[in-house]
């Protein structure tokens, strides 16, 4: 491990409802991933699959601070964000299945999910290539004074890319409402932080270019969930910039295809004693907030969800091949 | 400025190109400007000069030399609404950006199944022949134009550098505009009511009955040159301005091509895997029984940019070298 501080630890004051909603969030993208790598098991969903166990607490934490008018863009790793921002599960597995009820309409897939209603921007494969996107989307929201904050999440990988630096510089400049959450799981795709990075300190990149910066516990939904909002607040007080760095780690591949070569299996073991979901719902018990009965509950609820998203993606239909070049350009032009 | 007067205006590419840029500006609140140096500096060429003082440093908005980040903001802005015109200095440093175009703009409607546009119009220049060596010199349109998802124009003419900016604007697809910047002194008149144009068709600019030439952007002019000097040999040029690289208005040019039986096609890019590539495989697909003679092409030499005059000069098509070509196509040689 690298020198990394500890996020500041928030007292675990959360009431049953929140507590409830949290727990239900997180679980519902661990069944939901864990479904995904049975479908790509038994070859319904192909292509390029990264998936997010592990890093729950990061998506559902980050999520709670937005309203539904800010804007989202995310990376190839997007499910979760996806599904936590209000996206169906039978729209995205139906994505992944590569059917025309899909949230992308098949022309996506794991990689590429979209969703105009919940402003959730993708679905991005560059790793980088949203930062100057979500500042784009920031200097819109500036210029017609809307008020909203645009997420962006991304990698510890994403801030070796030039986008990165350019991203935050011009942020910070012209002092836009943007939220840059980076997803710091140790490796970008199978290299290691410190292979990767000479100052291995995220948030002090940030602090270089005068941006407010946080680091916290990415494992811990209810830092993750403070960190955010007291980012968000900042960003909707002062139009500027901030970054939260998450400190998290996937407890699978990069993706369905990685051997995995690159770390030792003790490391994971010991990243899952950390398990967002299994620690909060200790932690939840201890203090009496949350019950056996309630996890079950929850289990109940999320595999009928699953199962039913399943359902709907199977019973699905293909795009007609004859619309294979819809949407390359606009139908019509605006005036 | 527009002027009430009746007669033509005399005009420069440059002027032209800012009077659609502030008559943009002056129509539609979600248009701002955006580049390297267009603000303080007046434009990398002059282009955006005044703009600043006239609609302030919001709409005229100074960016680090960061292609990347402010190429990617402008799609951003695009997607949030707003209808940015970005300028990159020339198709050199685009490339910079080339992950955004590419990777992001051009794709963003079909990934999402028709959900999100990206409306934003790039600016850039492009060409050689000012001696500014090869990182300053590129060609790169045509290799734009292999990309589906955008459209890649390139206006030649005033009328066109006039009135291209807007329809782009209009267009709730990604355009990208090339300049060459050989063009920007360019003097011509424009009508008192030139205004939009269409970017979907070519033009025929000359009439002609013996051979077409396809040419688009400055080699127009040499091609109209020496369709003039061919005239008073007795060899009748129709020459057609592509205007729009992608996509291409092919009907115009095979119409032409089966009536004159003849084609050179004349690009200051590179054959090989260029656009003149793509043009005489249309033309093959399309007219092949109606050719008299193989399908030529003139276009730079397959080296990079040099930086002496007449190196320079050598690399790129001209005048002299489109009129002994023709004369070969005709057989006038003999």
């Amino acid at each position: 491990m690298t020198t990394q501080r500890k996020g500041k630890k928030k007292a675990a004051t959360v009431d049953r409802d929140h507590a409830l909603h949290l727990l239900h969030a997180m679980i519902r993208i661990r069944r939901l991933e864990e479904k995904c790598a049975e479908l790509y098991s038994a070859m319904k969903i192909r292509g390029f699959l990264h998936l997010y166990d592990g890093e729950e607490a990061v998506a559902v934490g980050v999520l709670q601070a937005l309203t539904p008018d800010d804007a989202v863009v995310a990376t190839y790793r997007e499910h979760a964000h996806a599904l936590t921002r209000g996206v169906g599960a039978g729209s995205i597995l139906a994505e992944m299945y590569g059917k025309q009820e899909g949230c992308s309409r098949g022309r996506g897939g794991s990689m590429h999910l979209f969703d105009g209603k919940t402003r959730f921007y993708g679905g991005n494969a560059i790793v980088g290539g949203g930062l100057p996107i979500a500042v784009g989307l920031a200097l819109a929201d500036k210029m017609q004074q809307k008020g909203r904050v645009t997420c962006c999440f991304f990698g510890e990988g994403a801030v070796a890319e030039g986008e990165f630096h350019e991203s935050l510089n011009l942020a910070a400049l012209w002092q836009l409402p943007v939220l840059f959450v980076c997803e710091n799981n140790l490796y970008a795709m199978g290299t290691a932080l410190k292979l990767e990075h000479a100052v291995q300190d995220i948030a002090r990149k940030a602090a270089s270019y005068d941006v407010a910066s946080a680091a916290v516990d990415g494992m811990d939904v209810l830092a993750v969930e403070a960190a955010a909002k007291t980012a968000a607040e900042a960003i909707r007080s002062s139009g500027t910039p901030y970054f939260l760095e998450c400190r998290t780690y996937r407890f699978r591949a990069h993706s369905m295809y990685d051997p995995e070569l690159y770390r030792e299996k003790v490391e994971v073991a010991e990243w899952k004693k950390r398990c967002p979901i299994a620690n909060f719902i200790a932690k939840m018990k201890g203090v009496g907030i949350l019950s056996d009965g309630d996890v079950a509950a929850i289990e109940a609820e999320v595999a009928q969800e699953i199962g039913e998203a399943v359902a709907f993606a199977e019973a699905c239909t293909w795009e007609p091949l004859e619309d294979l070049t819809r949407f390359v350009y606009s139908e019509r032009r605006e005036r | 400025m527009t002027s009430d007067d009746k007669a033509p205006r005399k005009i420069t590419y440059r002027e032209a190109v800012r009077e659609a840029i502030r008559e943009a500006l002056q129509k539609d609140e979600r248009v701002f400007l955006m580049g390297e140096d267009v603000g303080r500096y007046g434009g990398c060429f002059a282009v955006s000069k005044g703009l600043l003082a006239e609609f302030g440093p919001e709409r005229i908005r100074d960016t680090p030399l960061s292609e990347s980040g402010f190429v990617g903001a402008g799609i951003g802005a695009a997607l949030g609404g707003m209808r940015p015109i970005v300028e990159v200095m020339t198709v050199n440093f685009s490339l910079l950006a080339a992950d955004q175009i590419i990777n992001n703009a051009s794709l963003y409607l079909y990934m999402s199944g028709g959900q999100f546009n990206v409306p934003i119009v790039i600016r850039m220049a492009t060409g050689g022949g000012r001696q500014l060596a090869a990182q300053h010199s590129r060609s790169l349109e045509g290799w734009y134009a292999h990309i589906p998802g955008i459209k890649v124009l390139s206006p030649a003419t005033i009328e066109d550098a006039r009135g291209m900016l807007w329809t782009a604007l209009e267009d709730p697809d990604p355009v990208l505009i090339f300049e060459n910047s050989g063009l920007y002194n360019m003097e011509g008149t424009l009508a008192p009511d030139a205004g939009p144009v269409d970017i979907d068709r070519a033009y025929v600019r000359r009439e002609g009955k013996d051979l077409t030439i396809l040419t688009h952007s400055a080699s127009l002019f040499k091609s109209l040159d020496a369709a003039e000097i061919l005239a008073r040999q007795g060899i009748d040029v129709e020459v057609i301005d592509l205007r729009t690289l992608r996509p291409l208005d092919e009907r115009t040019f095979l119409t032409s091509i089966a009536r004159t039986h003849r084609a050179l096609i004349v690009d200051e890019g590179w054959r090989s895997g260029g656009i003149s590539a793509e043009i005489a495989a249309r033309i093959m697909e399309g007219v092949f029984y109606e050719l008299d003679a193989p399908v030529q092409r003139l276009c730079s030499v397959e080296a990079p940019m040099p930086y002496a005059k007449h190196m320079e000069d050598a690399v790129l098509p001209q005048t002299d070298k489109i009129v002994d070509l023709v004369r070969k196509m005709v057989g006038a040689d003999g």
